[in-house]
């Protein structure tokens, strides 16, 4: 929420230093506001107008949208820089996948299962399709359609058709689902937005221009409609891409509300790998919902990955609690393992652990969010600190052997660890986690 | 509705650097390649100038490296020969350059000698006409010698040598004053450090405006948000007017990719993650994409697919 600053909230007073709200003049008051001690309503006089304008002024640059009834909603918007190391990125582009016209009932149910099925865990995060992006023109059955995929999809729709008819009576056709329609013109934007009103439905607008689309939107907002997207087919990229970044710079750093919503982009490609690595450049540079047809795993993985690997936050160490892991059913005589606390790192190890069947423990060292090589070559990783991380963590107490299993990436410390602890096996891992099954099963016997 | 003005004033532009040399400019190769240039981020020519698209050099090793059956298949057994498969990253898969990764060297692995990388050197020189990027294999000793040979073997051909670190740059600057080679200016994923390795050089005579900065490169999903990151802000520093950041990209795609778990392992390892054959080169295509949108000008690829989506995707941008 930006915050109002005392002057601001002054002009939109009356002015009139009356002392009904207790102070002596209006300034006065208006730094009580700013300050969040008063609230504006505590002046008796102020009208309507100020009021509203000052609400403007005071929410975000741009908008938070979502999509979709409860319990299975998507949220995106309310991005306040321009590039992650200014502060972070906060909502995770959105991969919608399309459900073409042309498909037969068949194939559509087929590709929502696929939808459903899409979700994916990575470095200890779901990555999954957010979206469903369906196509209401060309084909007989629409709202019957739309019906039955909202039913079985597990994520809520975008209806997608140049039709406002068809838009019209599928949306009609899943009361409560709030789809986001898209999408309305210039033409026929007080029309779908006086429909998206009704049914409490975000609005997805697309224009020629980013002057257009602004007029537009002020249209749809002058027909209570402020649930908007920035709607953009991607015919010429670097062209989407300037659109994209002038939108979203004229939004957070001027101010412009009629450009101040997020933005969805349908990807345009002739191949699955030209789509997947477009749905990767607009989610770095400013797409809130990428569209695109691909739904396949190595379609969808890169790009999920890539959203989030941009949208963590830069300020904080992804690390986990450095202590020890027990995975699996572990007994005394279980493997130990010893790693560091970056997010990354840990699951990596914990993940490849599991997939052994092997049940171990991992001891963590607290690395302070340093992945093995950084910890290194940062000094928060050494042969003593993994030795009084054991103890601290009362390792010896849970197995009987004192055989210890070190990153491949620090054999040195093998010698060094065996001279000072008790721990006199110390075995040297792979330098790869992927490598930890096949070793462990040759190595633990 | 009339749009408030919301371009920013890049005050200053990113060096222009040119690999390679022709005939009648001293060398052997049949085309340079010239890259940075750039008053503006990537595609936003409403504010600035990029004149110089983003090229890909096509990653080529003395020895075939650890990589999975399915990228060393894509390649072809071409992979066995640095001056083969060098060609067939040109004439077959289209790279604009060729970088070659002398990680035969390696004391620990195969450990050729200085004199057999520079056979190789002059190997791949023979066999394609395009601009070289010469690497040795990390280990800083004796990286030494075998840039010092592989630069003598390739006098005069202005190729693109590295790396120049914060702890040991001395000889690399030295030759490739001597044979005025371009140098790359390696640092490790920090900011400061990369500023301070390009002083260093500077301090030492090399003339900045024959560097490539190379802040070392994390495969998609580890770590690429911190390189994604990095490269931004030395892209953005630099064309704010700082010289000493002002210097085109390098990112080794290729080198970092295929070790990690989803480039490698196919579907029986990671049930529902879909085909390697698929996944693999999809890992490397979007991990060149980021590096893309971050400021990269000069991108080391592997997999001939990935490389084809890429320089779709270069086209598409330009
Ligand atoms: C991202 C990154 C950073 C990030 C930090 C990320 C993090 N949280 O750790 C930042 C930008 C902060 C950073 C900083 C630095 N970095 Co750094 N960084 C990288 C980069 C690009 C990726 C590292 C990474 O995250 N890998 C992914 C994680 C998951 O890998 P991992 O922890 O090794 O875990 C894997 C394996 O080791 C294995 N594994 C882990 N535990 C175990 C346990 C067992 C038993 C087994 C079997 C396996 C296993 O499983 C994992 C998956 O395979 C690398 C270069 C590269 N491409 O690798 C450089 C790199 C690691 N950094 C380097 C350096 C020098 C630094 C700095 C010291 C620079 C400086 N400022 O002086 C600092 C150190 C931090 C500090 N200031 O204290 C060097 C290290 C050189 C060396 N050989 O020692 C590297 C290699 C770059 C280079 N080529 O020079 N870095
Ligand atoms: S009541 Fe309103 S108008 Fe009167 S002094 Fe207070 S702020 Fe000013």
């Amino acid at each position: 929420m930006a915050a109002l600053t005392g002057m601001q909230i002054y002009k939109n007073l009356p002015r009139s230093n009356c002392k009904e709200c207790g102070f002596p003049t209006c300034m006065a008051f208006a730094m009580q506001v700013a300050a969040k001690q008063k609230a504006l309503g505590d002046c008796p006089r102020i009208t309507d107008d100020a009021k509203n304008s000052l609400a403007d002024a005071s929410s975000p640059p741009m908008k938070l949208v979502t999509i979709g009834p409860e319990g299975k909603q998507f949220t995106f918007g309310q991005e306040t820089v321009m590039f992650r190391h200014e502060e972070r990125f906060h909502h995770a582009t959105g991969v919608a996948v399309r459900i073409r016209g042309a498909l037969t009932e068949m194939q559509v149910d087929e590709l929502v299962a696929a939808i459903n099925r899409a979700d994916f865990m990575r470095a200890g995060e779901k990555l999954a399709v957010a979206l469903c992006a369906v196509e209401v023109d060309g084909y007989a059955d629409p709202a019957g359609r739309v019906q039955r995929i909202a039913q079985n999809c597990r994520v809520p729709l975008i209806l997608m058709g140049d039709n406002p008819e068809t838009l019209c009576a599928t949306a009609q056709a899943i009361p409560g689902q709030r789809p986001l329609l898209c999408k309305a013109t210039p033409a026929n934007v007080e029309f779908l937005a006086k429909l998206a009103a009704g049914a409490k439905c975000a609005l997805a607008i697309g224009a020629g221009t980013l002057e257009e689309l602004a007029d537009a939107t002020q249209k749809a907002k002058a027909n209570c409609v402020d649930d908007l997207v920035l709607a953009f087919s991607d015919k010429n990229t670097s062209e989407t891409i300037r659109q994209l970044t002038i939108a979203r710079r004229a939004a957070i750093k001027k101010n412009f509300r009629a450009l101040g919503y997020p933005a969805l982009v349908e990807v345009n490609a002739d191949s699955p790998e030209a789509e997947t690595v477009l749905a990767a450049t607009f989610a770095a540079k400013y797409a809130g919902i990428v569209v695109i047809n691909g739904h396949e795993p190595w379609e969808l993985l890169p790009v999920l990955t890539t959203i989030q690997s941009i949208y963590t936050n830069p300020q904080v160490p992804n690390a986990v609690e450095a202590k020890l892991y027990a995975i699996g059913s572990v007994t005394e005589n279980s493997p130990v393992i010893v790693t560091t606390n970056f997010s990354l790192t840990y699951f990596s190890v914990a993940g490849e652990v599991e997939r052994s069947k092997i049940p171990c423990y991992i001891s963590v060292v607290n690395t302070e969010g340093l992945g093995v090589l950084n910890s290194y070559a940062g000094d928060k990783i050494s042969p003593e600190k993994v030795l009084k991380t054991l103890q601290e963590q009362k390792v010896a107490e849970h197995v009987k052997h004192r055989k210890l299993i070190i990153p491949g990436l620090l054999p040195i410390f093998k010698g060094e660890l065996e001279d000072i602890s008790e721990w006199k096996e110390v075995i040297i891992g792979p330098e790869s986690a992927s490598k930890i099954p096949a070793f462990l099963n040759s190595v633990w016997k | 509705m009339q749009l408030p003005d919301v371009n920013e004033k890049w005050t200053h532009r990113i060096n222009t650097v040119t690999i390679g040399a022709t005939k009648e400019q001293g060398g052997t190769r049949g085309k340079t390649i010239t890259v940075g240039g750039q008053t503006t981020l990537p595609s936003l020519t409403f504010e600035g100038a990029t004149p110089n698209k983003p090229v890909i050099a096509g990653y080529v090793a003395d020895t075939p490296p650890d990589w999975p059956d399915t990228l060393k298949n894509a390649i072809g057994k071409e992979i066995n020969s640095p001056a083969e498969w060098a060609r067939k990253c040109v004439e077959t898969f289209g790279v604009d350059m060729i970088n070659l990764s002398l990680i035969g060297a390696d004391p620990s692995g195969k450990n050729s000698t200085p004199a057999e990388c520079a056979r190789v050197v002059e190997s791949v020189l023979k066999a394609v006409d395009v601009p070289l990027i010469i690497r040795g294999c990390n280990d800083e000793e004796k990286d030494n010698l075998v840039l010092l040979e592989c630069s003598q073997a390739s006098r005069g051909e202005n190729c693109l040598i590295g790396s120049a670190k914060e702890k040991n740059y001395r000889t690399v600057v030295a030759i490739c004053k001597a044979d005025k080679h371009k140098i790359i200016a390696e640092a490790p994923v920090d900011i400061n450090i990369g500023k301070q390795v390009n002083i260093l050089l500077q301090d030492s005579g090399f003339d900045l405006n024959d560097v490539v900065m190379f802040q070392t490169t994390a495969a998609l999903g580890y770590g690429l948000d911190y390189v994604y990151t990095i490269l931004e802000r030395a892209r953005t520093t630099g064309i704010k007017g700082d010289k000493l950041m002002a210097m085109p990209q390098l990112c080794d795609v290729g080198g970092e990719t295929w070790r990690v778990k989803e480039a490698v392992a196919d579907e029986d390892v990671l049930p529902g993650w879909g085909s390697l054959q698929k996944r693999g080169p999809m890992w490397e295509a979007a991990c060149a994409a980021a590096y893309l949108q971050a400021g990269a000008d000069i991108l080391i690829m592997a997999h001939p697919a990935a490389i084809a989506t890429i320089k779709m995707l270069i086209q598409r941008l330009s």
